[in-house]
């Protein structure tokens, strides 16, 4: 018996340890009263310290989300949401936004290090955390400009003065309401309308912060662009609201990351990301979500419920998303494209990992209204332990859509026999003259591929952690290559103590 | 280096299949292991390596002196026990080069040597490819994914050579081999056959044993050693069949 005990706590240490961004910093706060009203939404405005108009728009989608009703068609299931119970704004009390990094609470910079994401831009640039780099290997390493959102505002927004240089615009989205607002008032919400869903309506009352990014005609952005998201406040959502516009003939590459702190209590995360392609632009979206997602038993954990949508307002534009999951108690998105201009591309790659207790419906839509316009979704979803992975697609071909084409490939792998995939594919073409192709697979992590890696060596994570690994491959190959290797290590740990 | 004492195993828990089996095979000597469909051969190579549902029921499985019955397959592998698959498994998006230095530096670690660099992994790996006729692409591809029949078979016989484990265990490495094939992997086999090395070949027909000549050959008859003999006894068992010996049993 006390070996069995010690192997319990053995277990135990596993489970606590596997989610290596469960820690909280110790930083003073400054919380908007506890619930939703009028009075929150005041008290976020003038936070930001937002003109008129903003605080008006905030107000009338507050009224209708009064009116609307919580969505219930996804296959996911959690106890109803007291949104009274939740605290709509945290901030670290010394103040919004920090004039230099050198302002920023050490608690903060700190935590972000922890993180591995450095906010000096000379220890970016040097890469000093590698002491053992030459000066030669820094300079080839690839930047990247990261937007750091502390709870519910940006603390940090590194290279942006080289980025002006260029023309292009990255600050968080408090600050361009009040140094751009033309164009975001012309942008905003002109993807995801006020009243596109319930989430969203919420969102637009309540956003904290988020990042925008401006991309001047036939501008290639010099370098990538992130935003790294952490929630840490206890009892706190966090609204994140980003808007990218990129103009004709430009190109931009985006990566957002995400973690949380463990905490008993789910926490709620709706954020709103829209993203505008005009003439021959080219947007890449990348998203590595890693949100606390609770403990074995489904205690706390993040509810990730997000409305992400590309617009390809111009012909010849491109936009693609491209997401790995594996975090959040439960996932809830769509990142989709609308394809208005002709000969517009959307493309969609997925990989969502739900282990524990787990649930994740996600998925994308693509519409079809521009001539030619192409889609290509690849989606893997991997289940294991008690939980459950669905896939929610819709593709839409409107009448005018002649010579569209999409193809869909959705293939889910299952790891042991108590978890569930699930695939839900809407088709709709209202036009002959098109194309789609629609492939799907499940399969089980298969017990003679396991036995064939072992009997080579592989120990059993290794050989489950390198056939997943191949199963993804086709996604992975879709992102940056530092984010390609955290995510296959991520993969890794995800899936820890989930066979045999 | 391979002691087997009346090893009972059975299959799933409740279905006996080795009853008893004795086998030794010194260093440096080959073996083969002939008998009829469903006499326990393929059983034989899954329990000496370890696979799940595959148990040892009595009696020992010493190699080098030391009992595996209980070590885990990557254990085993370390010590440097080989099986190449009758079926070789697909392995989707995981290509084949990054599969066998994985595989190398894993068995490497766990033996408490250093990994081995890209370099020189590259190297070894050309240079053991050329001999069995293995392209470059190939080795790109995912690991025996569209891979033909003689395909897969060779690229076995590349993996015991880069990994040079230090016993083989060939089940039915001859089927869906053509002749050209066949005398390919042959020679691979062959070229693998040092004083050192250990290697037990399981085969349902002589022709393997036409390229790899054994220096042992046993009859293998509901899950028992029934006959053992000199390369002559193969040939027997090519004229006569194994009526004789399923008889026997």
């Amino acid at each position: 018996m006390v070996a069995v005990k010690e192997t319990i706590a053995d277990v135990k240490r596993l489970e606590s340890d596997k989610y290596k961004y469960g820690f909280t910093t110790e930083v003073e706060q400054e919380r908007a009263p506890k619930g939703l009203s009028e009075e929150t939404v005041r008290y976020i405005s003038a936070k930001k310290d937002e003109p008129r108009w903003m605080l008006d728009w905030r107000l009338e989608a507050y009224k209708r989300w009064l009116e609307m009703r919580e969505p219930d068609w996804a296959k996911v299931n959690y106890p109803k949401i007291d949104y009274q119970d939740i605290y709509y704004y945290a901030e670290p009390s010394s103040g919004a936004k920090y004039e230099s990094i050198d302002d920023v609470p050490p608690e903060i910079l700190a935590d972000f290090e922890r993180l591995g994401i450095p906010l000096r831009e000379q220890e970016v640039l040097l890469g000093v955390a590698g002491a053992a780099e030459t000066a030669a290997e820094a300079r080839e390493k690839p930047r990247v400009a990261v937007d750091a959102v502390f709870d519910s505002v940006s603390v940090a927004t590194t290279f942006k003065a080289e980025l002006a240089k260029a023309g292009v615009i990255f600050m968080s989205i408090s600050e361009a309401i009040r140094e751009h607002p033309e164009l975001v008032k012309k942008y905003l919400a002109s993807v995801v309308p006020t009243s596109d869903n319930y989430f969203a309506t919420l969102n637009c009352a309540v956003f904290s912060d988020g990042t925008f990014v401006y991309v001047p005609k036939g501008v290639r952005c010099p370098m990538e662009l992130s935003t790294y998201f952490r929630m840490n406040a206890e009892g706190t959502g966090q609204f994140e609201r980003t808007l990218i516009i990129a103009e004709e003939g430009s190109y931009v590459s985006y990566l957002e990351g995400c973690t949380a702190p463990m905490r008993d209590e789910n926490q709620l995360h709706a954020a709103v990301v829209e993203l505008v392609a005009m003439d021959d632009a080219e947007i890449k979206y990348s998203t590595v979500q890693n949100w606390w997602p609770g403990d074995e038993n489904g205690k706390g954990g993040v509810y990730n419920f997000v409305t992400k949508r590309a617009d390809c307002r111009g012909k010849n534009s491109k936009v693609s998303w491209t997401q790995v999951e594996t975090g959040s108690a439960i996932t809830w998105k769509y990142p989709s494209c609308i394809l208005r201009g002709d000969n517009s591309v959307g493309e969609f790659y997925s990989v969502a990992v739900t282990n524990g207790a787990q649930q994740a419906d996600t998925g994308t839509k693509m519409i079809h209204l521009g001539k030619n316009t192409r889609s290509r979704i690849i989606s893997k979803g991997i289940s294991a332990g008690r939980s459950d992975n669905t896939y929610r697609g819709l593709v839409s071909i409107h009448a005018k859509a002649e010579g569209a084409r999409n193809f869909t490939q959705c293939d889910s792998l299952l790891i042991g026999d108590q978890c569930g995939a699930h695939t839900v594919p809407y088709i709709e073409c209202k036009t002959p003259k098109a194309q789609l192709e629609h492939e799907a697979t499940t399969t089980k992590l298969a017990e003679d591929q396991l036995f064939y890696a072992r009997q080579r060596g592989l120990d059993e994570e290794t050989a489950t952690a390198l056939l997943v690994n191949g199963f993804v491959r086709e996604v992975l190959q879709e992102l940056p290559m530092e984010f390609a290797v955290e995510a296959q290590q991520l993969l890794k740990v995800s899936l820890e103590g989930s066979v045999g | 280096m391979l002691e087997i004492k009346n090893l009972h195993a059975s299959v799933g828990g409740d279905k006996p299949i080795l009853k008893g089996l004795d086998l030794s095979v010194p260093k440096g000597e080959v073996h083969a292991i002939m008998g009829p469909n469903g006499s326990g051969k393929s059983t034989l190579s899954y329990v000496l390596t370890g696979r799940d549902g595959y148990e040892a029921t009595d009696g020992t499985i010493l190699y080098d002196g030391e009992d595996v019955a209980g070590m885990a397959p990557e254990e085993r592998a370390a010590k440097g026990l080989f099986l190449s698959f009758q079926y070789p498994v697909e392995i989707p998006g995981v290509p084949t080069l990054t599969f066998m230095k994985e595989a190398l530096n894993a068995q490497r670690r766990a033996r408490g040597e250093d990994e081995m660099s890209a370099p020189d992994f590259m190297k070894t790996v050309r240079e053991k490819a050329k001999l069995l006729n293995i392209s470059g692409d190939m080795l790109k591809r995912p690991l025996n994914v569209g891979f033909s029949g003689g395909e897969k078979k060779r690229l076995e016989i590349l993996q015991a050579a880069v990994l040079e484990p230090r016993f083989l265990i060939l089940d039915e490495t001859d089927s869906g081999l053509d002749i050209d094939a066949l005398k390919v992997v042959s020679d691979g086999v062959n070229a693998l056959r040092s004083p050192e090395r250990g290697m037990l070949v399981i085969t349902h027909y002589q022709r393997l044993l036409d390229h790899i000549s054994p220096d042992v050959v046993h009859v293998m008859s509901d899950g028992k050693i029934v006959a053992s003999g000199g390369p002559e006894l193969a040939k027997e068992l090519e004229a006569e069949g194994y009526d004789k010996y399923v008889r026997a049993a």
